[in-house]
């Protein structure tokens, strides 16, 4: 019984905290309608700059804590408003969803750049030198009591707000209906500041008093978080009351969990996804009312021609060639791994792009397929690469029933949480038998990852392997083109822009979400044998929730609809890391922060920067004289590198300036006839007979 | 009396390219009912919008006391004196109705003030202050939408549909209490797709199809033929 | 022989509220069906029970006397039944021959998909802006893909929700031709227009629909002169 009792007390404090971080979300995102993915990355950020006032700079504790809630916390909270969410505001759901992921990332590798994760950073409970309280037979520490006592103190606070003053009247104005709540004279934008000021000081408030009970780390931090979304979704991510019940519910069961799970193998694992699972399960249990309102600028799905897409096969493969004819043997490793991160992207081409359903899980997902190939293809079976791609499809398929019942932000939300119960638990589970079938996953620690005999050729090599990653992402790219191109493709975005028209011209929801999430769950297993090839050895940090988030976010800055996109996220997760990675291990923090910043910026240009630097290289494309140029300085330049005649980077520069300049040269010599204004037309350039279709369709279009 | 308080001169209007008004003519004098009848999609409540600064006209001018208000902002059209009650139930629904009210405090008055009003010309709504209006019946809801409009002391008063799903009786009383309203010198246009209600209180009236004026004049008899034949076509 | 689609007592409620109460219509092959009454009647709910988009809370809709109630859209579209709708619902990223073509890849002529879409296409009118991209058309256009989209699976009944919204007089009359014929040959039309004279030319027979129930149900001839259908419209008649 005390022995519960003690359960009981721990249970409320941590859900004391999961309470008052949860409720920082519903009032930004029923105020806002930004579900803010960050949220527990300011609370985290807040938690280490609190660390550094009291601790680093040994400021009194009561003016650090008023530094950080009333100072940074609020500025925060203006600065995402501002900077990253009005612009998006018109866009889509999607582009909202997209900024807070980068901020999340964003945060996270500024907290490790800023605050060495190698250094430990103890934070002492408040008031840890006086005596636990004691409530008959249950002991209550003074930093339980007081996280206990903020709580309802907030919840208090808030309630007055909300209900006895002008603006908090106005914030709920603003939920119920927000053109009205305009109509009349309140100030939108007032509710919307207060909101975020409020959201990312509750989170601060959060983050500081739970860092004490966990170790002060970035990653894990931002993490704990996901207690705090499963209580926000009990709350619908509307209503507060329920929104406490949700964080009591899930505090207790963390705090039981831990004290009366049989201690075995199997089960600490859960203890630690049980937030997630429960928040999986909230997510389906729970009616959601349905996104309305279609996206205002709906982002087009470029159609790729057979031409273009064969081209960019033929450049992967010419481009691994060269990397194999240039590179030294060990540095083939470490850039070979642009290609599988290439095919992990791609999955998302038919699945985000195409669809619409945005998943956070594919690297998760990839790392099924590694897992499956390492044991599988242990000895190079070739069988086993298509038994990866099915089992991981399989996966897919069982993601995509309960996918049916969500959608935007929702999904993304199940698909984290699915990400983040596969890295807690799935992953740490040792070796099982399931009807006389032996699963493996990564048997607590790593796997051997090994090449496949290709009908006797042993590929072992890095060169070798390099070169069967990127055909495979050729092939891989091809076939993504031609589904766009194809009668499955065409239903896929149909499916997007019209559910309701897809079905009652008799198409099947279920059959067609399924086989888009099992394809490209499949094409992930894929990269994910072939990332794990390239490694050797793989664990499973390195397919977890986070470390996907980069990959997800670069794939969004090259526009989730082209089939470029896996190319250019390979290219641009792993080469900037990997040329600069002599200057330090800080490197690695900072491309993450530029991937996030890039991210946040080019959530502007939502059709990604691939259909811009398509544009922009055209013209040299149809420049013959200057192509055939272009390609004869990189066959130079190649073949001094492959010769090592000449400083590599000195020939990078050369082959970038002179595809630059002559870019430049091919846009002026070939001014494009559109450029030329409509008002214009006749004048600098002749008149043709089909203008005044073009003209009268472009007015009648404009309104 | 001054001319009209409330003119439309010449609006043209268009939505997503499509031009809904071609050039309307209207006036709403101090202490008068015009009623703007006609079937749905005529343009009646693209009309109103135009009226309360909400959309732009793309031709036309929108005097306001004789004074030209085209293209001042709806918030300082609202701070002049005109007041949009829209369509559906201008209300918060999860708010009680005091806060609704309270929501109207930007015009300067306490709200100790907006709530006395309130309740002196709306009694029910004075029993029901602490509950959320979303729970009120719908012709409480419609009045609670009116005071809210009417505790900015609006001189001019643009109601949209008020009858929109409530039951003839309920419609009958809410239009006895706009027509207290204009007799205390609010210029009052009201957009209804059922008349009958609206005309019984009604100074003018005028029928809008296919984006313009189509007849207007003191409602009397040969203004139920015209209607029928606006609303369900000509007998064949 | 029973009529080819029928409604039977269909009643639906949204949170207690009866959109729908004990509404029964049937459609007939080779007739057009006018669905009218003021907005809020209730209009677009008995579609999305038609086509099945909506359970209703009681009733029965049945296809050639067969009970088709508890099945989902897709089934009914196969059985030959397809619709546009009252908020457009267009595949806003495809283009417009794409639109068509989704549609005749799902349906009865799938083999020769794309000839079933041109063929609408030059039909309606459409072919020379079969490569616009179907979200940038203006919405008399946009209907009229809908429409087309809608005809592609060569349906045995068709459902219009405000097909001639935002055309002009001539783009309608043209439209009115292209229903009696497609009742000329053999379709079921239901149609939901605000635009009377559209509805009263081509209509066989015009149900009003108000608050929930049918007030009437005639010739448009009849229905035009009916009191209660002015009622309907206009509230209480003035003494």
């Amino acid at each position: 019984m005390d022995q519960f009792l003690a359960f009981t007390v721990v249970g409320l404090s941590t859900a004391a905290v999961y309470a008052v971080i949860g409720t920082g979300l519903v009032v930004t995102h029923a105020t806002t309608g930004v579900f803010n993915f960050a949220h527990g990355a300011a609370g985290m950020l807040s938690a280490f700059a609190y660390w550094q006032l009291a601790v680093g700079w040994g400021w009194p504790v009561p003016l650090a804590l008023a530094f950080v809630l009333l100072v940074l916390a609020p500025a925060f909270g203006l600065f995402v408003e501002r900077v990253l969410m009005r612009p998006v505001q018109a866009l889509g759901e999607a582009e909202r969803l997209v900024m807070t992921v980068a901020l999340l990332t964003g945060c996270i590798a500024l907290a490790r750049w800023v605050w060495d994760p190698n250094t430990a950073r103890p934070l002492t409970p408040f008031l840890a030198d006086r005596p636990a309280l004691r409530l008959g037979p249950a002991a209550v520490t003074w930093h339980q009591a007081i996280t206990m006592a903020v709580a309802l103190a907030i919840a208090a606070a808030l309630w007055v707000l909300l209900h006895r003053t002008r603006a908090g009247t106005e914030m709920r104005a603003s939920v119920d209906d927000r053109a009205l709540a305009g109509l009349t004279g309140a100030d939108p934008l007032r509710a919307t500041r207060l909101a975020w000021v409020l959201g990312i000081q509750l989170a601060a408030v959060g983050g500081i008093l739970i860092a004490p009970a966990v170790a002060l780390d970035a990653q894990q931090l931002s993490l704990l978080i996901v207690s705090a979304y499963t209580a926000a979704v009990f709350g619908r991510l509307r209503s507060l009351p329920l929104t406490f019940l949700g964080a009591l519910v899930v505090g207790l069961l963390e705090a039981y969990l831990a004290g009366y799970l049989p201690q075995n193998d199997y089960l600490p694992g859960l203890r630690l996804a049980a937030p997630a699972l429960l928040l999986f399960l909230a997510l389906l249990a729970f009616p959601h009312r349905r996104l309305r309102g279609r996206d205002r600028t709906p982002v087009r799905v470029p159609l790729p021609t057979v031409r273009g897409s064969l081209l960019l096969a033929g450049t992967v493969v010419l481009f691994a060639l060269v990397l194999v004819t240039v590179l030294a043997e060990d540095d083939l490793l470490s850039y070979g791994t642009l290609f599988p991160l290439g095919v992990i992207a791609l999955s998302f081409v038919p699945l985000a792009g195409y669809t619409g359903q945005i998943s956070l899980c594919q690297l998760s997902i990839a790392g099924i397929g590694a897992v499956v190939w390492g044991h599988l293809g242990a000895h190079g079976e070739l069988w086993a690469l298509p038994v990866a791609m099915l089992v991981t499809a399989a996966v897919g398929a069982l993601i995509a029933l309960p996918a049916l019942r969500l959608s935007g932000i929702y999904l993304a939300l199940g698909t984290a949480a699915f990400a983040v119960v596969l890295d807690r638990w799935i992953f740490t589970l040792p070796a099982f038998d399931v009807l006389g079938v032996r699963i493996t996953f990564f048997d607590q620690g790593s796997v051997t990852v090994s090449g496949p005999d290709l009908f006797g050729l042993r590929l072992t090599s890095p060169s070798q392997l390099l070169v069967l990653s990127a055909v495979c992402l050729a092939l891989a790219s091809v076939g993504v083109a031609a589904l766009r191109r194809g009668r499955f493709g065409r239903r896929l975005i149909a499916l997007r822009d019209s559910e309701a028209a897809y079905a009652t011209l008799g198409g099947r929801l279920l059959v067609t979400k399924t086989a888009v999430f099992a394809l490209s769950a499949g094409i992930a297993g894929l990269g994910g044998a072939l990332y794990g090839m390239q490694l050797q050895t793989v664990t499973a940090d390195q397919f977890n929730l986070i470390a996907g988030l980069p990959i997800f976010l670069i794939a969004v800055i090259g526009g989730l609809g082209a089939v470029g996109t896996g190319l250019f996220t390979g290219i641009a997760f792993v080469l900037p890391a990997q040329l600069m990675s002599g200057l330090g291990s800080w490197v690695h923090d900072v491309t993450a922060l530029l991937v996030a910043l890039a991210g946040m910026g080019l959530a502007h240009s939502p059709s990604g920067v691939l259909a811009q630097m398509r544009a922009e290289w055209a013209p040299l494309g149809r420049n013959r004289p200057l192509l055939c140029g272009l390609l004869g300085v990189l066959g130079v330049c190649w073949l001094l590198a492959a010769l090592d005649v000449a400083n590599g980077w000195l020939l990078l520069a050369i082959a970038l300036v002179t595809a630059l300049l002559l870019r430049v040269r091919a846009a002026a010599a070939q001014r494009p006839p559109t450029d030329i204004p409509p008002e214009w037309w006749g004048v600098r350039r002749p008149w043709r007979s089909e203008d005044g279709e073009v003209l009268s369709r472009a007015t009648i279009a404009a309104g | 009396m001054s001319g009209p308080l409330l003119e439309l001169d010449g609006i043209r209007a268009a939505h997503g390219g499509i031009t809904v008004l071609h050039g309307v003519n209207l006036a709403v004098e101090e202490g008068r009912v015009v009623a703007l009848l006609g079937p749905n999609g005529a343009g009646k409540t693209t009309l109103l919008s135009v009226a309360a600064g909400v959309h732009p006209p793309s031709a036309g001018r929108l005097l306001l006391g004789g004074r030209d208000a085209t293209g001042i902002h709806p918030r300082d059209l609202a701070r002049a004196g005109v007041c949009l009650v829209p369509q559906g139930r201008g209300v918060f629904p999860n708010l009680s109705v005091r806060d609704n009210l309270r929501m109207m405090t930007f015009t300067g008055r306490t709200h100790e003030e907006i709530e006395e009003i309130a309740y002196a010309r709306f009694p029910v709504l004075g029993t029901r202050r602490a509950q959320p209006a979303g729970t009120l019946s719908g012709g409480e809801q419609q009045m609670l939408a009116l005071a809210r409009g009417i505790v900015t002391d609006p001189a001019v008063l643009l109601l949209d549909e008020l009858s929109m799903g409530l039951a003839p009786l309920v419609v009958a009383e809410l239009y006895e209490l706009v027509a207290d309203i204009a007799r205390q010198g609010v210029a009052v246009l009201v957009v209804e797709q059922f008349a009958a209600a609206v005309l019984k209180i009604a100074d003018h009236a005028a029928v809008l199809a296919r984006g313009r004026v189509q007849w207007q004049g003191h409602p009397d008899s040969s203004l139920h033929a015209e209607l029928s034949s606006y609303y369900l076509g000509s007998p064949i | 022989m029973p009529p080819l689609l029928r409604a039977e007592e269909i009643t639906v409620s949204f949170g207690g509220r009866r959109a729908l109460d004990g509404v029964s219509l049937t459609a007939e092959a080779g007739r057009v069906t006018g669905l009218i009454g003021p907005n809020g009647a209730g209009k677009s709910t008995l579609f999305d029970v038609v086509c099945g988009l909506r359970r209703p809370r009681t009733g029965r809709i049945r296809l050639d006397g067969r009970d088709i109630t508890r099945e989902g859209p897709a089934r009914r579209a196969r059985r030959g039944m397809s619709r546009t709708f009252q908020h457009l619902e267009l595949f806003g990223r495809l283009s417009v021959r794409d639109n068509l073509l989704v549609a005749a890849e799902l349906g009865p002529g799938r083999r020769h998909a794309a000839r079933t879409a041109d063929a609408v296409l030059a039909r309606l009118g459409l072919t020379g802006v079969a490569d616009d991209a179907a979200d940038a058309l203006p919405t008399g256009l946009a209907r009229l893909v809908e429409v087309g989209r809608a005809l592609v699976l060569g349906p045995r009944v068709l459902l219009l929700d405000e097909p001639a919204a935002g055309q002009d007089a001539e783009e309608t009359r043209r439209f009115a031709a292209l229903l009696r014929s497609l009742a000329d040959e053999g379709t079921a039309v239901l149609l939901v227009e605000h635009d009377m004279s559209l509805v009263m030319s081509v209509c066989d027979e015009v149900h009003v629909l108000d608050l929930g129930a049918v007030v009437a149900s005639g010739p448009p001839s009849r229905v035009q002169t009916d009191e209660t259908v002015l009622t309907a419209y206009l509230g209480e008649v003035r003494p």
